[in-house]
């Protein structure tokens, strides 16, 4: 699904350059469930960011379901993004003034889906997320978890290959942190893809695969048994 | 172009920012009103200045005459020079055939001594023709002015101010009554009032026939006044005015023998030289009019890039949230772009519609000194608004622009 060859990035910070991603491999199959650990300034979320398209880099390969993600225009970005990626961000980053059914609707709007279908597909997956009740409230009506659960579900709605979840539960209690954990699991039971971001053990163990990294490059790259988070639900 | 589902996410865009949108339209809403506002008096001070100014007959031409000054085929300067009854049929029936409105001949009697009983005073006493109250825009208050019978007839009428009929005839209605100028009556057959005040009502009018046959006159004339046909504008009144007291200049001074670089002999006075100051002064005020608007179009255009600047910025996040949603660069800048000019539209027309009512209402209304009927022409309003909308728009495409092309991560970082 993801493969990645010798990517490098490097920021620019006034005269000095900062080199965070030194050549990283990486591929990731169909199905996998994925965490990304690492201290911060380890390059993880700067990895996260070029996988998403949010963000270029330097140097390097990376195909997306095989298909060659390079010499992106804005364009071009919008439509992958659009029909390849589903963003969960650690601030939510839910739209304030938009209810919770609209915020999932939105990114079926960019697919040029009719409001009717958009709205009830939306619904579905409110649904699925347990939010049902809440489709009419406003962002700032609902738990911190009650928003992550609309992030996630906002970004199923475009029917993504990868799921990509920048510090999911970030913002999140642990008891919150869990429930959101254990959402994340049942998507990746029907198969999706999920990378996720995290510094927290707790967190990454309940993925199936974790990649350390350490100053731009892999340090440690294992397959490890899944903790269930619904155990702690 | 019409888009069902853009119109829709902008409704709810503007459903859900009532604020936002609110101050928007109101900032575009009252720059208008004040623009239109501002014309309206523009114009309003125009049309008061001009009536102020238009109490006197502003295409009127007056010739007089006075001593040679100069040598010239032989003669010595120091010559009266008087002008006849011919002169003024020449310059009426030849060289300005069909281009002069009023024309009048004015004789003026020496030693006007006027009695009525046992009040005396002493008042011009000018013998003229009827044409000289629309020259002098002298208003009648009661009787009427001299006619062609009276010219005819050689009546002896006169014609009194409101001044006279004050100083001489107090409190009794002075028609019909007898005058005594220098000893001989004439009837009282009206009375007048003069815009030039006490000066101009220093003066009583009898027919010239009368003046000059009473006053032994000959065929003398003093003075010559006109006014000049007006043209389709007034440069063209003015041109041809000029060019009709030149010829008028040359014939006199060729038929009484006076040099031609003569100036104090024959003098040819054309007060539309004198209008011409006060049109520039009313163009000058039509300018200030403008460049006041046109700062407040300024204003206003800078008002709405503000405006525009604001929004684009407090939604920089929004934008970041929908670019990760997989919305085209295209799509970010329509969708701002498609919302402010429907809220600048819809307020510019409101702020529009509101002016322009009270502007209609109130503006026939208004007569104070230097303001009458204050009104705006509608085309230079409604352009007005239209700039407005079209540079909103250019002022919110270039922070659209900029929010659109930002990385969408550098957009979510934005707190």
């Amino acid at each position: 699904m993801i493969e990645i060859k010798n990517l490098h990035k490097s920021y620019k910070m006034g005269s000095n350059s900062l080199h965070v991603l030194k050549g990283i491999d990486f591929s990731v199959k169909e199905g996998e469930l994925v965490a990304i650990m690492g201290s911060s300034g380890s390059g993880k979320s700067t990895l996260l960011n070029i996988l998403g398209m949010l963000d270029e880099a330097d140097s390097g390969t990376y195909n997306l379901d095989n298909v060659p993600i390079k010499n992106l225009n804005e364009t071009k970005a919008a439509n992958y993004r659009n029909k390849f990626l589903g963003f969960v961000f650690q601030s939510f980053n839910l739209i304030n003034y938009k209810s919770a059914l609209e915020n999932v609707a939105l990114p079926l709007y960019y697919q040029k889906v009719n409001r009717k279908k958009r709205l009830q597909k939306s619904l579905d997956y409110l649904e699925q997320v347990g939010l049902k009740e809440w489709a009419n409230h406003l962002p700032n009506e609902l738990s911190g978890g009650q928003k992550q659960r609309v992030a996630i579900a906002r970004a199923m709605a475009a029917e993504p290959k990868v799921l990509l979840a920048d510090e999911p539960t970030g913002a999140l209690d642990s008891k919150t942190s869990y429930e959101v954990m254990d959402l994340i699991q049942q998507i990746n039971d029907k198969g999706n893809t999920i990378l996720i971001v995290t510094h927290e053990p707790d967190i990454a163990q309940m993925c199936k695969r974790i990649v350390h990294l350490r100053d731009g490059v892999i340090e440690k790259d294992e397959m490890v048994e899944q903790v269930r988070a619904s155990q702690y639900v | 172009m019409f888009d069902i589902e853009r119109w829709q996410e902008i409704f709810d865009t503007i459903r859900k920012n009532k604020l936002r949108t609110f101050l928007t339209g109101l900032s575009v809403a009252s720059g208008i009103f004040i623009l239109v506002i501002l014309l309206g008096f523009g114009q309003g001070m125009q049309n008061g200045v001009a009536k102020e100014f238009e109490q006197d007959a502003t295409n009127r031409i007056w010739v007089s005459s006075r001593r040679t000054t100069k040598e010239y085929k032989g003669l010595n300067p120091g010559r009266i020079i008087r002008m006849n009854d011919n002169n003024f049929d020449y310059a009426t029936s030849e060289l300005g055939k069909d281009k002069l409105e009023y024309k009048s001949g004015v004789y003026r009697v020496n030693g006007g001594l006027i009695n009525y009983k046992n009040e005396s005073g002493n008042y011009g006493v000018q013998g003229v023709g009827p044409d000289y109250q629309f020259i002098e825009n002298a208003q009648m208050l009661s009787g009427r002015f001299l006619n062609y019978d009276d010219l005819e007839g050689v009546n002896k009428v006169v014609v009194i101010s409101e001044r006279v009929q004050r100083e001489l005839f107090k409190t009794v209605d002075p028609i019909d009554k007898s005058l005594q100028i220098s000893g001989l009556n004439f009837q009282v057959i009206g009375v007048y009032s003069d815009a030039g005040g006490e000066r101009e009502e220093n003066r009583i009018y009898v027919p010239i026939t009368t003046a000059k046959r009473v006053f032994n006159g000959g065929d003398r004339v003093n003075n010559l006044s006109f006014t000049f046909k007006p043209q389709e504008n007034f440069e063209e009144t003015l041109k041809e005015s000029n060019n009709f007291t030149a010829e008028l200049e040359e014939y006199l001074k060729q038929s009484h023998t006076v040099a031609p670089d003569d100036e104090n002999a024959v003098r040819v006075f054309n007060v539309l030289n004198e209008a011409k100051r006060y049109f520039g002064l009313l163009d000058n005020i039509n300018l200030f009019f403008w460049f006041v608007g046109i700062c407040t179009i300024v204003a206003g255009v800078v008002g709405v890039s503000n405006i525009m600047l604001i929004i684009v910025k407090d939604r920089t996040r929004e934008i970041g949230i929908r670019k990760a949603l997989g919305a085209k660069p295209w799509s970010i800048i329509g969708m701002i772009l498609h919302e402010a000019v429907f809220v600048t539209a819809v307020s510019g027309f409101a702020g529009f519609i509101v002016s322009m009512g009270l502007l209609e209402l109130l503006g026939p209304n208004i007569e104070v000194d230097y303001i009458l009927n204050p009104s705006v022409d509608f085309n230079i309003a409604i352009t007005t608004v239209f700039i407005l909308i079209f540079v909103g728009a250019v002022a919110g495409f270039i922070p659209a622009w900029r929010a659109a092309s930002i990385k969408p991560i550098v957009a979510l970082r934005d707190e």
